[in-house]
């Protein structure tokens, strides 16, 4: 176990790194003056000098990113190109509500995607299953930003029983979030779980055909039983990677719906510092975002060796 | 991991028999075989059909669309569909239907474009990474690692917030994000095929790695990438839809399916038809590209090698 | 005598496959009274595995068809209810499957997969299913059952995994139990305790038993009477000494090389285990008209072979039946004593 996780974690050490690389150079292939960019046109020399010594970009490139993977470890993502502000600052800021987005994503696919694929792989050609197909095949197919424009239209205007969009705090107003978060984890939970129900369906097919569960079945085990301990907790081996693989896409769904639902995240934030050209600000919000990308899958990977005796010994 | 097909319950010995069997001779994908095969899967023939229908009309956009794509016309400003205007009017009284007829070609080609350069770069990566394995291996598989890290519409956001928006730069942007897929698929496929007998025979007669690779191995790695490949171009085409609905893609006055949902966005209310017949547009492509996938996926990969759950 | 624990009667399963329809057992009848031993031999897919599954409904309902009788005690297991069925599976019938290494649950304890059997049909509490799991880990010879309980089934031999399967098989003191290939990843030692152990259970409760094997010395060793299987079918069967030492149909003489050219000589020594026959048995999707065995056999001494089915009778006729009573029955159209019978 000790082995598995320390390989894992280096793994994913490995990966930063590159991330750190592919983020800093960003900034590097930007044709032109990144600075002169995002201040525009009228700006006083001072700024320009002050940003320009800040953020060190008249260094040898080496240099520069040695100095900003070393600020970056301690915390420091340079300051934003408009408003002076510390990088880190700002994206932290929006973290929580993109991992609120995020996590209430998650638990919608799954809320689809369990019951729905292993009813289909109880009675494989039913109706049921035919229709969670095709439901599957249109979740996978829908534009998630025009499922999302027409939620807005049929719940917030026509029915007008949810906020068109926003994000309050859950501490400040517990209701008022709910209703906020209700539409767009729906729109990116809609779309991850079509894929996972697919998964689901297969792999619970597959476990109902291993011996062990005849094995079950012969002991006089009730059927419920059966299904509950002995096969969903097999097909859940393979939906814990899935829905790691998932999060990629889910995180990328959670980038466009924040924008279309003006949820205050760090996709907002990113597409906010790409229309400003605040390319500090960009960088941030990529780096966290892979960031969560790699914690969540490491978090993942050790849930799935605590699931199965048989990669935790290893 | 390895998604599984929808598998009858297993347990026959007659079917874990034939699966044990060493195949001796290169599967090599026949293709009058698959294609017939596809064409009695009603599903992916009609949505091969749908596609082509598309292409046509792509190709044709000119003379098929009723009206140009920047007709503006005050008085015809945001009229419901009718005999005249099949699909209403936008803000400015242009045709919705003339532009997402002259739109189609642009989210083809960028689709295309895309998941050709991450076809050749990705099929060249996983090729030699499952070729050669060891730190070559180690290396580009990493490195694809990195590039999956980021979620697949922030680094296409980046990719073109550095490089400028246009249809070029997107499709660039998308296949950057499609490459490490394409890659995994393939090295997967080429694990698989690199260590059969036949491959074994033929290196053992001293065939160079080049014509291993290209004569043997590639052949043999093909159906995933093919599968792939169609649910790619869904993927692709519904990121060029969000990139040019973000402001980033397409940009106006050009006809884009994506840059429609996003003018027609404040509309929606009024008329709704500006955002909704170019949503139908981009879902009706999805769906056939994800359609063909799966019936190629039935027909070419039992095994079920490519990544399931399509494009996104 | 008193009432059998089980009665088959003209059992048959149809399987749905890609090839089509699969006829895999065909009109199979046997019995096991209290007490008993029934060792059922035969080629690699001759049904017997499918035959047992289909009594307790263990086989894909979506593509298994059964038909016929299977009396347990008098109650036909085939038409119960889904709940008695339930109920039955365990103290009514306890089945050891083939396949060790896939017959266990990965991800579970094996000792919450013994403690599941026992708790499925009582109402003991989970202390009092684990302190029985380790005893029947005990009894089935596994070593140190108290640390043996907390393991999962990849930490152990396929030889143990056997014996757990065997545990639960045991768990609920079966009337009848079903043994697939249950020993046949144990070596001698092992083997000698778990027939032991099933004696006993024999002695004590009058439980039945249905003993699928390749093995001959375990026949010799334990059984009463041998079901001889080919093709979905009964071709023979007798006490172990009619059937042993004087086969009549063509196939068992082949299985126990009895026959010089149909193959080879097993030496001097007691027959190990089963012969190879030459040729391969007809796919359940397409069996043969007449004699399942007819493609094969080297007698095929009658005109009726190739195009009726020899019945199941009485060897030699009912005057030649042996002292103890019970009948030797083959189906073969040729008979011992035939002139054509070499
Ligand atoms: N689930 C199934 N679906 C289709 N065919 C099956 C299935 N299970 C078994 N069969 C077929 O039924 C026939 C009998 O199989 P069975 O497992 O009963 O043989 P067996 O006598 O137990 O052989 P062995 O000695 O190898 O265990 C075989 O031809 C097998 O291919
Ligand atoms: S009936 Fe004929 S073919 Fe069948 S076993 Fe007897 S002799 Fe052989
Ligand atoms: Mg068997």
């Amino acid at each position: 176990m000790g082995g598995y996780l320390l390989r894992r974690v280096g793994q994913a050490a490995v990966v930063l790194v590159g991330v750190s690389v592919v983020v800093f150079g960003l900034l590097q292939l930007v044709p032109g003056d990144p600075i002169r960019l995002a201040l525009g046109t009228r700006f006083s020399q001072e700024t320009y000098d002050a940003l320009l010594e800040r953020s060190g970009l008249d260094q040898p490139v080496l240099q520069q990113y040695v100095t900003w993977a070393g600020n970056a470890l301690t915390g420091d993502l340079g300051v934003s190109f408009r408003s002076g502000e510390p990088v880190t600052q700002l994206v932290l800021e929006r973290l929580p509500a993109t991992l609120t987005l995020a996590f209430a994503s998650i638990l919608v696919a799954l809320l689809i995607a369990v019951p729905l694929g292993t009813l289909s792989a109880l009675r494989p050609r039913s109706v049921v299953d035919r229709g969670a197909t095709v439901l599957s095949q249109f979740g996978i197919s829908v534009p998630d930003f025009w499922m999302a424009i027409v939620l807005i239209l049929i719940f917030a205007g026509t029915l007008g029983w949810l906020p068109s969009g926003g994000y309050v705090p859950l501490t400040e107003d517990p209701l008022g979030w709910l209703q906020r978060l209700i539409l767009p984890a729906i729109v990116t939970g809609v779309v991850s779980g079509s894929v996972i129900t697919r998964f689901v369906r297969s792999s619970v097919l597959e476990v109902l055909g291993q011996d062990h569960v005849r094995t079950a079945q012969a002991k006089g085990m009730a059927t419920r039983q059966v299904l509950g301990w002995h096969v969903l907790r097999n097909a859940l081996l393979p939906l814990v990677t899935v829905t790691g693989v998932q999060l990629a896409y889910l995180l990328s769904g959670v980038v466009v719906v924040e924008i279309v639902f003006a949820w205050p995240g760090l996709g907002q934030l990113a597409l906010q510092s790409v229309q400003a050209r605040d390319y500090p600000v960009l960088q941030g919000a990529v780096l966290l975002f892979a960031l969560v990308f790699l914690v969540i899958n490491l978090v993942v990977d050790l849930l799935y060796s605590v699931i199965d005796p048989r990669i935790a010994r290893r | 991991m390895t998604g599984q097909p929808y598998p009858e319950p297993a347990a026959s010995p007659t079917a874990t028999e034939a699966g044990r069997e060493p195949s001796l001779r290169p599967a090599r994908p026949r293709w009058r075989e698959t294609l017939g095969l596809l064409a009695r899967n009603p599903t992916a023939a009609g949505a091969a059909t749908v596609l082509v229908l598309v292409a046509l009309v792509a190709v044709f956009d000119q003379q098929l669309a009723p009206e140009g794509p920047n007709e503006i016309s005050v008085e015809d400003r945001l009229q419901p569909p009718s005999t005249e205007h099949w699909f209403g009017t936008d803000d400015l009284g242009r045709d919705v239907l003339s532009r997402i007829i002259l739109g189609a070609s642009v989210s083809l080609r960028v689709g295309f474009t895309a998941v050709g350069i991450a076809l050749v770069v990705g099929t060249l990566i996983g090729l030699l990474a499952g070729y050669y394995g060891k730190w070559v291996d180690d290396v580009l598989m990493r490195f694809m690692d990195v590039i999956f890290a980021f979620p697949a519409v922030l680094l296409a956001i980046a990719v073109l917030a550095v490089r400028g928006p246009g249809p070029t730069n997107t499709a660039i942007a998308i296949a950057v994000v499609y490459v490490p897929i394409f890659a995994r698929v393939t090295r997967a496929s080429v694990l698989g095929v690199r260590e059969e007998v036949y491959v074994r025979a033929s290196r053992s007669v001293g065939a160079s790695d080049l014509r291993l690779l290209t004569r043997h191995i590639l052949p043999n790695a093909a159906p995933p990438i093919i599968v792939q490949t169609s649910i790619s171009l869904a993927f692709a085409v519904l990121a060029e839809a969000a990139l040019s609905f973000l402001g980033l893609g397409t940009q106006p006055p050009n006809p884009s399916w994506g840059l429609m949902l996003a003018e027609g966005r404040g509309y929606i209310e009024l008329a709704w038809w500006i955002a909704f017949f170019p949503g139908m547009a981009i879902f009706l492509v999805v769906l056939c590209f994800n359609l063909l996938g799966d019936g190629l996926r039935d027909v070419l990969d039992p095994r079920q090698r490519t990544a399931m759950g399509g494009g996104r | 005598m008193s009432e059998p624990v089980l009665e088959v009667e003209d059992l048959r399963v149809d399987l749905r496959t890609p090839r089509g329809t699969a006829h895999v057992v065909n009109g199979l009848s046997y019995t096991v009274g209290r007490g008993e031993t029934v060792a059922v031999v035969g080629e690699s897919g001759s049904g017997k595995s499918v035959s047992v599954l289909a009594l307790l409904g263990l086989l894909p309902s979506r593509t298994a068809t059964v038909t016929g009788r299977a009396a347990l005690q008098g109650e036909d297991l085939l038409t119960m209810s889904k709940n008695r069925l339930r109920e039955v599976r365990g103290p009514g019938v306890g089945m050891v499957f083939q396949d060790p290494m896939t017959s266990l649950n990965p991800v579970l304890t094996i000792g919450r997969q013994l403690a599941e059997a026992v708790r499925a049909h009582g109402e003991s509490s989970k202390a009092a299913a684990r302190e029985r799991a380790v005893d029947l880990l005990r009894e089935v010879g596994l070593p140190d059952p108290d640390r043996a309980v907390d393991r999962y089934p990849h930490q152990l031999s396929g030889g143990m995994r056997q014996r757990v399967i065997i545990a639960i098989a045991l768990a609920n003191s079966p009337a009848l139990l079903i043994a697939d290939e249950a020993t046949t990843a144990l070596d001698v030692t092992v083997q000698a305790q778990i027939i032991e152990l099933v004696d006993r259970l024999q002695e004590d409760h009058g439980t039945g038993v249905v003993w699928i094997t390749h093995d001959l010395g375990v026949v010799a060793g334990i059984a009463d009477r041998v079901l001889v299987m080919y093709g979905g079918r009964c071709v023979e069967d007798g006490t172990v000494d009619d059937v042993l030492e004087r086969p009549a149909h063509p196939y068992t003489r082949g299985l126990l090389g009895a026959l010089p050219d149909l193959a080879e000589e097993t030496g001097d020594g007691e027959v190990p285990d089963l012969a190879t026959v030459p040729g391969v048995p007809p796919p359940p999707t397409d069996l043969p008209e007449g004699c399942v065995f007819w493609p094969r056999c080297p007698v095929r001494s009658d005109p009726r072979c190739e195009t009726e089915q020899p019945p199941l009778d009485l060897v030699g006729g009912p005057l030649l039946t042996k002292g103890d009573g019970l009948p030797h029955r083959a189906a073969t159209w040729c008979r011992e004593g035939d002139d054509r019978w070499t």
